[in-house]
């Protein structure tokens, strides 16, 4: 930089361009073009949601003209509004149906299965730990053609709709579990339920007693995560639907998108993302609590560990 | 190790392994197993009556018609499938490299520069993935419809003479909506990544007489490419499958992409060809895969030396 400054000086006039330039390219000043890029990028990817959100309490027909504000579209229209279109009312509950039995399944199912993997060092380990990171790099046509084509073809006992459903759900979201927990239980390493088996603990006695209390913020942190990505899923709550009664917000987004434009339909969009929001933000916040209350305590007993375990 | 602590080892591997085998099971029934049916659907037959799908369980009644379909369609005459996976190439590499370019300098920014304002920087990049991507699209739907906001603004700045129709078979509103889509899933990994680059390094760069850019070429930039190439991967496998976006956007034959025809295949009475097409995509994507392991774990034992 002393190098440009000394090249500056001798020049006697610098051009408008070259002062520009130098100005631009001022190795000391704050970056001018990043900030702007990044509001810019921000403005980009948040205003047209909030335009689609403007437009679900439009009081006219249009999603693109505003004619005054109401809350007809969300249910106030006795034949359109999303409260009493029977769709669009049972695609909402659809897609909290299908988020609800997703975190109440595939919470316990991960857990467990972040345990048994990171501990777990016998024959089959190793084949295990691979599949089970696979759905992770799986494009989801894929996972729903397979499930799909399960359904009708190998295991007819279980039928198109929520079971089938919700068993999608429930398999691409258990290794974003597997990964959080494992990330967490690595972090912890396996002093504590060993100290705990030391001083007379069953496995079972030192998990529940010494790492669950540990995990918790993993886990729900995890919680939030499957109940967003079921929330999100479109591709395979639609392979796996047996008609409009089982479809969820996305997939009704999704066929009527183009061909029944009321704002209806950015009506729903908008109450599942507050609601999504909502549960998330509370989740958050039970979070924070649970962090606060356990996360300080097993931080300090982890500085310990570290001590302890040495440069091992 | 004494012999009487032996058994009680072995016990709690049992007991370690007997947790993991609920899940393990799962992902066997639900997610391996799922894939021996697309591969025996795709080499069976279908029932000239019903319309239904035959699998072909046991190789012996293995029927290589819908390959033959396939590779008949990629190959020969019109080439129907030719274009479509050429076209699906092209899409997703462009999208990719126009993602990299949006995701790079904003994760850069906030990662590096984000400051006192970090905290809510972040929040903005993390908000799309609690916003369901069918509704990010029906934003832009409203947005791009031919009296919609787009147009007027387009209009009105004098930088069109009429309204264009953006919603009718144009690659460059499926590519944009890829882009919108996809772009924040990008941006985390390169965030998180560029977060963690050890600051002395650039020092060391600057104080040796770098320039700001010089280091960020020379250091930075190098440093993030396992980074960039998993930002990358990322994005490209869902925009692989994608069918949704071009339905949303476009929803006309001439930007119809892999993921489109496997949706065709399989709603229609071909079910085989979809199945099939869902192999061949599968395998394709595997070498995509392959070739990114490969990558990272040759940058790693370079960096490591």
């Amino acid at each position: 930089m002393s190098t440009a400054t000394a090249t500056a000086t001798s020049q006697p006039a610098p051009s408008v361009l070259a002062r520009l330039r130098r100005w631009f390219a001022n190795p000391w000043g704050k970056p001018r073009f990043l900030p702007l890029f990044t509001a810019l990028y921000l403005v980009w990817s948040i205003v047209p949601i909030l335009i689609a959100i403007r437009f679900s309490f439009n009081a006219g027909r249009s999603r693109s003209t505003s004619q005054g504000w109401s809350l007809r579209w969300y249910w106030s229209d006795p034949d359109l509004s999303v409260w009493n279109d029977p769709d669009l009312r049972s695609a909402l509950f659809q897609s909290l149906r299908l988020a609800a039995i997703a975190v109440l399944i595939t919470v316990p199912l991960g857990v467990a299965l972040a345990l048994g993997l990171t501990r777990w060092r016998g024959r089959g380990a190793g084949t295990s730990r691979f599949v089970s990171l696979v759905p992770l790099v799986t494009p989801e046509i894929v996972m729903g053609v397979a499930l799909f084509l399960v359904f009708v073809n190998l295991l007819t006992f279980i039928p198109l709709g929520t079971t089938a459903q919700a068993i999608g759900h429930i398999t691409f979201s258990l290794s974003f579990v597997l990964i959080i927990v494992r990330a967490r239980l690595v972090s912890i390493g396996p002093e504590y339920e060993e100290a705990a088996q030391d001083l007379g603990a069953s496995p079972r006695q030192a998990i529940r007693m010494a790492l669950l209390p540990m995990l918790t913020p993993a886990i729900v942190a995890s919680a939030i995560i499957v109940f967003a990505i079921s929330m999100d899923d479109f591709v395979v709550s639609a392979f796996l639907s047996s008609g409009s009664t089982t479809d969820t917000v996305p997939v009704r987004i999704y066929s009527t998108g183009r061909t029944a434009p009321t704002p209806a339909l950015n009506a729903l969009a908008s109450v599942t993302l507050a609601l999504t929001l909502v549960i998330a933000a509370v989740a958050f916040v039970v979070w924070r609590i649970v962090r606060a209350r356990r996360g300080a305590g097993g931080s300090t007993l982890q500085d310990f560990a570290q001590i302890d375990a040495g440069p091992s | 190790m004494p012999d009487a602590e032996r058994p009680v080892k072995r016990r709690h591997e049992r007991f370690w392994a007997s947790l993991a085998l609920p899940g393990v099971a799962w992902l066997a029934i639900f997610f391996v197993l799922p894939f021996y049916v697309i591969v025996a659907v795709s080499l069976g037959t279908v029932d000239p009556i019903l319309q239904q799908p035959q699998p072909a369980w046991n190789p012996i009644d293995w029927n290589w018609g819908a390959y033959q379909f396939v590779f008949d369609g990629l190959f020969t005459g019109d080439k129907p499938f030719g274009h479509v996976f050429l076209r699906t190439f092209v899409y997703v590499a462009i999208s990719v490299v126009l993602s990299l370019l949006i995701a790079y300098p904003v994760a850069y920014y906030v990662a590096r520069h984000g400051g006192r304002w970090k905290g809510l920087l972040l929040a903005g990049l993390i908000a799309p993935f609690f916003i369901s991507y069918l509704m990010r699209m029906l934003a832009w739907i409203n947005l791009l419809q031919d009296d919609g906001w787009v147009n007027r603004v387009l209009v009105w700045a004098g930088i069109l003479d009429a309204p264009r129709h953006w919603l009718d078979g144009r690659a460059s509103s499926v590519i944009f909506g890829m882009v919108y889509g996809y772009v924040p899933f990008m941006i985390l990994p390169l965030y998180a990544f560029l977060d963690r680059i050890d600051k002395s390094l650039l020092e060391a760069a600057r104080d040796l007489g770098a320039s700001r850019y010089q280091a960020f070429r020379m250091v930075t930039l190098p440093l993030s490419m396992p980074a960039i190439l998993t930002g990358c991967v990322i994005i490209a496998l869902p925009m692989f499958g994608d069918y949704y976006t071009p339905d949303l956007l476009s929803g006309s034959p001439r930007t119809s992409l892999i993921g489109n025809q496997i949706n065709l295949y399989i709603h229609g009475s071909q079910i085989p060809v979809g199945a099939a097409l869902v192999v061949v995509l599968m395998l394709v994507l595997s070498v995509l895969l392959a070739y990114y392991v490969v990558v990272t774990a040759r940058v790693q034992r370079r960096t490591r030396e």
